[in-house]
């Protein structure tokens, strides 16, 4: 888990980023414009490979040459056709446990059973599973839910919210985030400094 | 070079090899051709014995061979299995000595030596060649002779004629020469024989006197025997049929033992497994894996087989199976290393399962590409056919996320202060930029018809983060991208 990073100069005690990295062995989910940024960082700050699915249909896409802190070269796109198919592969992979980190993204409300299904892929895998989905359409057999949106700071143009909305085992809570390249880490930055 | 036993060389010559082969597949009585189509013309390519009765000859307009010939039946050549059906002579020819070249392109040529007496002597063996060729519905000219010149001449020339006494044209020389031979008044071989060669050097060059000496057997010629290509499919055919998943498991990780061999022996590995099940009512059907990467490993191919496999519908049983591997690729021995991935091949497998079940080419990654327009900075590429590359360089903050242009209200060349977007009204908080990209000139690209863009990222103070550009060449702002 990780402790608490304090920015040089900050004079209080910032709160610490709870319930991350992700839990192994479980599905979570990200909402908010800046899901893709959260399963990014994620990935690198726990250095492992990335497994992501998609539907193939859709315009918007991830530029390589965006990603802020992951090497590119260690992700595995998946195009799929809808979302039966994308939530199999995504089955098999966190049942499969080669790659450490499945994102996939949700275009339609999953219901319970699809949902206890990846949970129960993820435990048999030892993996971890990320659902990008639009806000509101969150599965109650998730672990956590996190809410990332971008925030405007006059210094800083890096800097995420990010709101941890619901969490099966702990509290909830927010925190003003922005990635550390030198740490390789995501760290917790004071909202204050507005 | 030859330690004194004399060698002998037979030589077949197919005159109607692919006139023949159509034919045993569609037999039928009457005039016959193959037509093949040589510029704007359909040309007469092939035709049988009865085609030739009728005054037909090869290289005629099709056209004008049915208006000679009404009841002419015709079929499209194939030169490319007229070409496989001769490799299966070829190997088929082995049966009577080891040494088969091929004469391209309608025959093949035997050295005999020391082989005839197992068939029971040379004339007994050519009668035996040639009946079996007959019954199998090809005609055939068998020549023999001690050097492999003579025996071609004999084949194409008459069988029994002696050398001197053939023509040039059995030399294998091109026409020009042969008109020329023949202007001159040297027409048969012996004639050319007992001329001076200087001259003939002279006029001809080396080529003639090479033929003349390799037909006399003055100048050795070898034969060169063809490598069978190694050849990936084992078949298995079972006494009695079987139907359960664990079955044909089992009967496929026997096939896949012996495949993995053969495929080790030639330092090769499959990359796309075609395992045909036979059912005891005939009908066939085919479970095809590709593999993300070259295997020979029966231990991981075997697990990749078993979605397939479930999938099948035994019937009444399955009798027979034949597992071949389809595509193969070199894959030589690697050193082992402690660098690297602990488990490189696990991803593999998982990239070739989830291929079986959306395709190969959906399972993809990110390769970078040399161009300065954003959407064209790096390129999709199916994983299974390619590497991880490194070498990714932004010379400036590049966004997140890529949309296709959506045009926003506002004019001038900085940015507006405030905006709709999806919906959302925006104030700008800071804009970097400009940085101009110019369209590739020399690629059509219709979304790069507005000309030069100049690309400004824009903060807002509602938080997203937008890359948006302006086209100057024909004013309009448009957004094309968030920031993380």
């Amino acid at each position: 888990m990780l402790g608490v990073v304090n920015l040089a100069g900050a004079s209080t005690q910032l709160p610490e980023l709870t319930a991350y990295p992700p839990r192994r062995s479980r599905v979570h989910e990200a909402s908010g414009p800046l899901a893709a940024s959260f399963a990014l960082w994620t990935a690198a700050q726990v250095g492992a490979d990335l497994l992501w699915i998609r539907e193939g249909w859709r315009s918007e896409q991830l530029n390589p040459l965006g990603f802020e802190g992951f090497d590119p070269s260690r992700l595995i796109l998946i195009q799929t056709k809808d979302q039966t198919a994308t939530l199999a592969v995504a089955e098999e992979a966190l049942r499969d446990g080669a790659v450490p980190l499945v994102v996939l993204e949700l275009t339609a409300r999953i219901d319970l059973t699809a949902g206890r299904r990846l949970q129960l892929a993820a435990r048999a895998g030892g993996t971890t599973g990320l659902c990008l989905i639009a806000e509101g359409m969150g599965s109650n057999a998730a672990e956590t839910r996190w809410h990332c949106r971008p925030v405007f700071d006059p210094q800083d143009s890096t800097r995420q919210q990010w709101s941890l909305i619901k969490n099966k085992s702990g509290t909830i809570g927010a925190w003003h985030v922005r990635w550390d390249s030198k740490a390789h880490r995501v760290t917790v930055v004071s909202p204050a400094r507005e | 070079m030859f330690d004194g036993t004399q060698r002998r060389i037979v030589s077949l010559w197919f005159p109607r090899l692919a006139s023949d082969r159509a034919l045993r597949m569609h037999a039928q009585n009457g005039p016959f051709v193959l037509t093949l189509r040589q510029g704007s013309a359909n040309r007469v390519h092939c035709l049988n014995e009865a085609a030739e009765a009728r005054g037909l000859y090869r290289g005629m307009p099709f056209s004008d061979a049915r208006a000679y010939c009404p009841d002419l039946s015709s079929l499209q050549a194939d030169p490319q299995a007229d070409r496989r059906f001769l490799g299966l002579l070829r190997r088929w020819a082995t049966r009577w000595c080891p040494w088969v070249g091929i004469e391209t392109p309608d025959g093949l040529v035997l050295d005999i030596t020391g082989s005839s007496h197992i068939f029971g002597g040379e004339e007994v063996m050519i009668a035996a060649l040639r009946a079996r060729l007959c019954r199998a519905g090809l005609s055939v000219q068998i020549g023999t002779g001690d050097t492999r010149g003579a025996a071609w001449a004999r084949a194409h020339h008459g069988e029994d004629a002696a050398l001197e006494d053939l023509p040039v044209a059995a030399l294998r020389l091109d026409p020009e020469t042969v008109t020329s031979l023949q202007r001159m008044g040297l027409r048969s071989i012996g004639q050319l024989a007992d001329s001076p060669r200087a001259p003939l050097a002279r006029r001809f060059g080396a080529e003639l006197l090479l033929r003349l000496d390799q037909a006399l057997g003055r100048q050795a010629e070898q034969i060169g025997p063809e490598v069978d290509p190694p050849h990936y499919a084992v078949r298995m055919t079972l006494p009695e049929p079987i139907g359960l998943v664990s079955d044909v498991m089992a009967g496929t990780a026997r096939l896949l033992e012996r495949l993995c061999a053969k495929l080790k022996d030639h330092q090769a590995g499959a990359r796309i497994l075609c395992l045909s099940l036979r059912r005891v009512d005939r009908a066939a059907s085919d479970v095809e894996l590709r593999l993300a990467r070259p295997m020979r490993d029966p231990a991981r191919i075997l697990p990749l087989f078993e979605r397939g496999v479930a999938e099948v519908d035994a019937g009444f049983g399955i009798d027979q199976m034949r597992l071949e591997a389809v595509q193969v690729e070199p894959l030589p021995p690697e050193q082992v290393t402690h660098i690297g991935p602990r488990d490189p091949g696990r991803l593999d497998d998982l990239i070739t399962r989830i291929g079986t079940r959306i395709g190969l080419e959906n399972v993809q990654r990110f390769l970078p590409a040399d161009s300065h327009i954003p959407e064209r900075s790096f390129i999709l590429v199916p994983a299974a056919y390619s590497r991880p590359e490194r070498g990714w360089v932004a010379p400036r903050p590049r966004p997140l996320i890529l949309f296709p242009p959506e045009p926003v209200v506002a004019t001038g060349h900085e940015p507006p202060a405030r905006f709709r977007w999806r919906g959302m009204s925006l104030t700008v908080g800071r804009a970097t930029g400009p940085e101009r990209i110019a369209p590739e000139w020399w690629l059509q690209d219709d979304n790069w018809r507005r000309g030069l863009r100049d690309y400004w990222r824009v903060e807002t103070h509602q938080g997203r983060r937008l890359w948006m550009f302006h086209t100057p060449q024909n004013p309009g702002w448009f957004v094309q991208g968030e920031f993380a």
